[in-house]
């Protein structure tokens, strides 16, 4: 093989994901001059619906909000060489551990509510994924196909629990009953304005700052503590993982759950902080962004904030396009998506060996330039 | 109705349901075995069911639709091909990704061409796909036992029923019994032996997403222009993850996954059937219970407890030449 050169990082993370992202969004725009529209309007509008006005930008962050968490989850389970596909069943049943800790411990005071939702999602976000989790770590059954199948089992699940159990007596539709008024998430625009600043009224609630926070603990975690240490190390390399006295089976059920854990903070912002309520399918595909996210972002906490916001974007603007344009429905959106996966996620290596061609044959240049 | 009666009908329904996912899995079947994940199943399904449907509905002959619709999955396998086996992307993220863009792609289509909301117009009977009567299915409809079974089980049913249950002994044959099932199998197993003997990995991998193309556009054409009259928005409605189960369950092998099929499409014909229904001892036997078992009983299988599943080794890795 010819000599090659190592890509430095800003190209690495940086440049190549970027150029990904560019032909994604450019085989978008052919998608829409084929459907017979203008991309260029499209985009404009896009733009304007995502950030042209207040209230826009605060239905963009709720949205990133949801693909924080989910991200983030995906991220954790795959430094653990792990392929997490059950965010969306993980965050699922995540909605109905704080649907049942709101509807019947509604005597607790807000603070302490707050800790137990939270205790709620986490513990039944992650038992959900502790199944495939033990079933990977010690009967060696994929987890792809497990989370998969509890996907599904979780969303047969959530309806008959709906349907039977929670909808409230002589109600027709399968939702819950509402969480009672104390027990939401304050919006931010009601935050805001107890502190005398005007704001448009949106859906984004505290559950967006509580992202953040959970953003610098995932990465607090995954690089500076010795649980993240391990989990890296099983997931780069599971053999050597053991022979350094690390058991991978243990780290492998702890960053499913953990993932497990952080898809189900989804339910905070989905159940307390906007819906008030639990609604079938309130996932709605957000976990399998999530795999997006995480990829786009490099499976790093400030990568997948990025991502995750240009994915809020696109969900915000998306809903605006199909107000303006009527032939481009949400559609365009989930095509976007499918296009952004597709190219950033698998094909990610589509263009690394010509830039590396490129970049060798330049550096060399440089480096014979300065010898002579 | 008596209990034989409906029995027959229930069978008769299993039948019917369990096509599509005979033909999927069978597609699964072809490219996990020379090395590629296939999760890509549900989405080529209903890039199948849409194009099938769409031309059908252009050209009034369903034929035409399936072609379309094989080269329509044809297409989405080279494009899954393209992303893991030349450029050695993930699998699972390539076919999550279509999965996800023909979930888009099938609805913004339809609302462009049809602006009915994302289906396509009702075909008429010319363009779709007829039951076949077997010749004398009539005469014999009121002999005893072996009348109905005849008239009504076997017979009646449309050509691409029968197409799925003749693939199943074809993939065997073609799996197990020609060079090309033996190089596929290998490939899947052991690459680097497969290169050693000078026949070339790539092209063999492509083959076999080729052949995956080929089955899961007729499953993706069944749902459309044989089963149902048009295409709606996401009609496969999982079928495509159930077929992977199966596939899954039937341990990557033609007949085995054949039975996983007909035991989903029985639960699946069941679960319709039994709503509302109270079994003596049980009490009422709830829906989702029943549509939740192909996964569950999947679940149980690949944790052992029922046999032991082994994928190919290969599977899910790129091959990378040595240099």
């Amino acid at each position: 093989m010819s000599k090659t050169v190592e890509l430095p990082r800003w190209i690495d993370v940086g440049a190549l994901p970027l150029l990904n992202l560019l032909l994604a969004l450019v085989v978008s725009g052919l998608v829409v001059l084929a459907i017979g529209e203008n991309p260029v309007e499209v985009v404009e509008i896009l733009l304007y619906g995502a950030f042209g006005y207040e209230e826009a930008w605060g239905y963009t962050l709720y949205y990133t909000t949801n693909f924080i968490f989910t991200g983030l989850a995906f991220a954790v389970a795959f430094h653990c060489g792990l392929f997490n596909i059950g965010a969306e069943g993980q965050a699922y049943v995540g909605g109905l551990g704080v649907t049942l800790a709101a509807l019947y411990l509604d005597f607790l005071p807000f603070p302490i509510m707050l800790v137990v939702a939270m205790l709620a999602a986490m513990i039944f976000g992650a038992a959900w994924a502790y199944i495939p989790a033990y079933l990977q770590a010690r009967r060696g059954s994929h987890v792809v196909i497990t989370t998969i199948m509890f996907n599904f089992i979780a969303s047969s699940l959530m309806v008959y629990l709906l349907v039977n159990v929670l909808r409230p007596e002589g109600s027709m539709t399968p939702e819950s009953e509402q969480i009672a008024e104390h027990l939401r998430l304050p919006f931010i625009h009601d935050i805001a304005g107890a502190l005398g600043i005007e704001m448009a009224s949106s859906p984004l609630n505290l559950s967006f700052v509580y992202a953040i926070v959970i953003s610098v603990m995932v990465w607090l975690f995954i690089w500076h503590t010795r649980w993240g240490y391990a989990i890296r190390t099983v997931g780069a390399n599971a053999v050597a993982a053991t022979y350094a006295g690390l058991e991978p089976g243990r780290f492998i059920i702890i960053a499913m759950m953990i993932s497990g854990a952080l898809s189900s903070f989804m339910a905070l912002n989905e159940v307390m902080g906007v819906q008030h309520r639990l609604l079938i399918d309130f996932t709605a595909g957000y976990g399998f962004v999530g795999i997006a996210v995480a990829l786009m972002g490099r499976n790093h906490p400030f990568g997948i904030f990025l991502a995750a916001l240009l994915f809020g974007m696109l969900y915000q603007g998306g809903a605006e396009l199909s107000f303006e344009i009527p032939t481009i429905s949400n559609d365009m959106v989930v095509v976007i998506q499918g296009l952004v996966i597709l190219f950033t996620g698998a094909m990610e290596h589509m263009f690394r060996p010509r830039v590396t061609k490129i970049y060798t044959a330049w550096r060399l240049r440089q480096d014979a330039g300065e010898a002579a | 109705m008596d209990t034989f009666q409906l029995i027959i009908l229930l069978l008769d329904a299993t039948l019917r349901t369990s096509t599509p996912l005979i033909l999927a899995a069978l597609a699964g079947m072809f490219s996990e075995r020379s090395g590629t994940i296939n999760l890509a199943l549900e989405g080529m399904m209903l890039g199948g069911a849409f194009s099938a449907a769409a031309v059908a509905f252009y050209v009034g002959s369903p034929w035409v639709g399936l072609l379309a619709a094989i080269a329509t999955t044809i297409a989405l396998s080279l494009l899954h091909g393209f992303a893991c086996i030349t450029h050695k992307g993930n699998q699972v993220v390539s076919g999550m990704a279509i999965n996800i863009l023909m979930s888009g792609l099938t609805a913004l289509v339809g609302i462009a061409l049809f602006a009915q909301g994302g289906k396509t117009p009702a075909l008429d009977k010319g363009s779709r796909f007829q039951p076949i009567t077997f010749p004398g299915a009539e005469a014999v409809k009121d002999v005893p036992v072996l009348g109905p079974i005849y008239s009504e089980l076997l017979s009646g049913h449309n050509i691409l029923v029968y197409v799925a249950f003749i693939a199943v002994p074809a993939a065997w044959w073609v799996m197990y019994r020609t060079r090309f099932g033996l190089r596929l199998r290998a490939v899947g197993e052991n690459p680097g032996a497969v290169d050693t003997a000078g026949i070339g990995v790539v092209a063999m991998r492509y083959r076999a997403v080729i052949c995956s193309g080929v089955l899961v556009g007729m499953s993706g054409a069944y749902l459309s222009t044989a089963q149902g009259a048009s295409f709606l928005q996401d009609m496969t409605a999982g079928k495509g993850y159930i077929a992977l189960a199966a596939m899954v369950f039937g341990k990557w092998r033609p007949f085995p996954a054949l039975a996983a099929c007909l035991l989903f499409g029985f639960l699946d014909a069941a679960a319709t059937r039994l709503q509302g229904v109270v079994l003596p001892g049980i009490g009422e036997v709830p829906v989702q219970l029943v549509q939740a078992l192909p996964y569950i009983l999947t679940v149980i299988l690949l944790a052992g407890f029922i046999g032991r599943a082994i994928p190919p080794k290969a599977l899910g890795r790129a091959y990378v030449k040595e240099r």
